[in-house]
């Protein structure tokens, strides 16, 4: 392969990139509704950081193993808010209790509102087609 | 009592050895932290001081330095030593290793001490993202402008340690967006944003660790071809394809618009293609370790080639997204991480160390230590089967749970939980076994004096181990 043909496929490539990149940060990714995040799910967000808690918690399915996925747990039916903030506040075996002020259990609660109203995980009605994608609660998002 | 080998000594330009050096005591670490951690999923009160939070950022930032540091050593060593070509500015590689050396040490402190801040991955304060930033262009400016001199054609090793350079800078920028309201306030395009960064970040590693596997490969069958061929280069941008657009596959459930999705699928499956031609050279390779199955660097690789057709085939499988539909967010994911990075990466990157060591202390010197080596070998991949085993059977258990009651899923896949534990234990001193005789040699060659034991042996010059060097494999 000259060398100048593996430069042309590089630039290709690289231009391709560019250009899909633009257009993943900037569409295909409206939320649901848009409702920007206030100050108090701002400080939650942080705080969630702060307290590393994605070690053993996911969104989405995306983060450790150790604890439950945490993207719908203010609203699913047998749990909720005060499900949520009684483990916050009082930890278990395998969660801390961090000593949280009253506030900073608030952000934290506000903060995964704010997660469940950006969709539903898992899908709770997949469409597998026959060559293997999958319509994801079809209607509800943007296909 | 056994003494170690004390020549030939690290010269001035031997920066890569320190690497090497560093990254190997950071492998040893991570596999310490990576047991505490598996431990803690049946016993979390076990070693209360250190909660699981705090151990797992220990146990992958590791692995992760383990991958860099040892990637990065066996390119500063190999442009020096084997390219004919002299390393832009040893200055700058040895500001890049301080660099490296402390902000890793806050880093690991900094999680000590719960002190967080960031995402998952880069769970440190981002302001400790600058200096890396600052190490990576470093490194990047040093490559470059080493390479670069070089007029003939570059063998595709070049290429890919180029692109993984730049490709790391850049997705480790586009990693620390959510720091942008424009990011940050939108969370389904943050996720988008993060994994697409952390996907290419991923690939960038592949390609300094693949094209490590290219060069020694070269080097061990001395066939140029190896690196000049139009499937080298083939192979090069199909792997660059998916390095740029394969990420998606890793976040199918998340509500993006579906061409994210089935684009992300359409590209995860040209990798089918190295799957093929995996299966159609496997009776080359067959004959190709017959050849070489004795020369230790190259068992490395062999093993690496196993666990690529293995961890390839999982890929694929959970790639596509009906079938990631019941291993998303499950222990198979933890799988396919844990056998990339044990089975493929550390395996090339051994190789990788054991050339380099082979050709510092001699062949003769890296044999007295070749029982345990030989031991932590095949104990290391023999372990490897039954861990993954046990993680892809409890995330199939998640993956298929008929409810969301975590509690019981997670009781009923304790008994799995435990065979993961103690392969897992099998793993780390597999490689123990592997890594403490390296580590001492290395030691001994980067720090001489503290090991001399007054053996009467010429010490190196610069450019002594010129290119093809050293003792080479037994034909």
């Amino acid at each position: 392969m000259m060398a100048s043909h593996k430069q042309k496929i590089l630039w290709s490539f690289c231009t391709a990139f560019a250009v899909y990149t633009a257009y993943v940060w900037t569409a295909g990714t409206e939320m649901p509704q848009s409702r920007p995040p206030d100050q108090q799910v701002t400080a939650g967000l942080a705080l969630f950081q702060e307290l590393n808690c994605i070690a053993c918690h996911q969104f989405y399915g995306l983060g450790g193993h150790m604890g439950p996925d945490l993207t719908n747990v203010v609203s699913a039916p047998d749990k909720g808010i005060d499900y949520a903030r009684s483990f916050i506040e009082n930890g278990t075996s395998k969660m801390p209790d961090y000593g949280l002020s009253e506030a900073q259990v608030d952000a934290l609660v506000q903060f995964l509102k704010f997660v469940d109203s950006t969709g539903t995980y898992p899908p709770k009605h997949p469409e597998i087609r026959w060559y293997g994608t999958v319509a994801y609660d079809a209607g509800r998002y943007a296909q | 009592m056994e003494q170690w080998p004390t020549t030939p000594v690290a010269t001035h330009n031997d920066i890569g050895l320190r690497f090497l050096l560093l990254g190997m005591l950071a492998l040893a670490a991570s596999l310490f932290f990576g047991v505490i951690g598996a431990v803690k999923f049946l016993y979390p009160e076990f070693i209360d001081g250190l909660p699981f939070y705090k151990i797992r950022p220990l146990h992958v930032s590791l692995a992760i330095s383990w991958i860099f540091l040892t990637a990065i050593g066996g390119i500063y060593y190999y442009l020096s030593n084997f390219s004919g070509l002299t390393l832009f500015s040893n200055r700058l590689a040895r500001w890049h290793f301080g660099i490296f050396l402390v902000t890793g040490t806050v880093i690991l402190g900094a999680y000590v001490f719960g002190k967080f801040g960031g995402r998952e991955y880069w769970e440190f304060p981002p302001v400790l993202a600058l200096p890396i930033f600052l190490s990576w262009i470093m490194f990047g400016i040093n490559y470059f402008w080493t390479v670069l001199k070089r007029r003939t054609t570059w063998p595709v090793y070049y290429w890919m340690w180029g692109t993984g350079i730049v490709f790391f800078f850049m997705t480790f920028t586009e990693s620390y967006l959510w720091l942008l309201p424009f990011f940050r306030e939108n969370m389904l395009r943050e996720i988008a944003v993060q994994w697409k960064s952390y996907g290419s970040l991923v690939g960038s590693w592949n390609m300094l660790v693949y094209g490590t596997a290219i060069f020694l490969m070269e080097k061990i069958a001395e066939d140029k071809d190896l690196a000049q061929s139009k499937m080298a280069f083939g192979l090069y941008f199909l792997g660059l394809f998916n390095l740029m657009f394969g990420w998606a596959h890793h976040t199918y459930p998340v509500p993006f618009a579906a061409w994210i999705r089935d684009f992300a699928y359409i590209v995860s499956m040209t990798e089918l293609f190295i799957l093929g031609k995996i299966i159609w050279d496997w009776r080359g390779s067959l004959s190709i370790y017959r050849r070489y199955r004795h020369y230790r660097p190259y068992r490395f690789l062999f093993a690496a080639d196993i666990w690529i057709f293995v961890n390839l085939v999982l890929a694929l499988v959970i790639s596509v997204p009906a079938l990631n539909l019941f291993t998303h967010g499950t222990h198979v994911i933890v799988a396919h991480t844990m056998g990339t990075t044990i089975g493929i990466n550390t395996m090339i990157l051994l190789a990788s160390v054991f050339f380099v060591l082979e050709r510092r202390v001699g062949q003769d010197a890296e044999n007295r230590y070749a029982g345990p080596v030989n031991v932590g070998f095949w104990l290391t991949n023999g372990s490897l089967p039954i861990f993954l085993a046990a993680l892809l059977a409890a995330g199939l258990i998640k993956g298929t749970w008929p409810d969301d009651s975590f509690h019981e899923m997670m009781g009923t896949i304790e008994p799995l939980l435990l065979v993961f534990v103690v392969s897992g234990v099998g793993l780390m001193l597999g490689l123990w076994l592997v890594l403490i005789p390296a580590i001492g040699q290395m030691t001994a060659v980067v720090f001489p004096r503290r090991y001399d034991v007054g053996i009467d042996v010429p010490k190196a010059k610069d450019g002594a181990f010129g290119d093809d060097a050293g003792s080479g494999p037994a034909q």
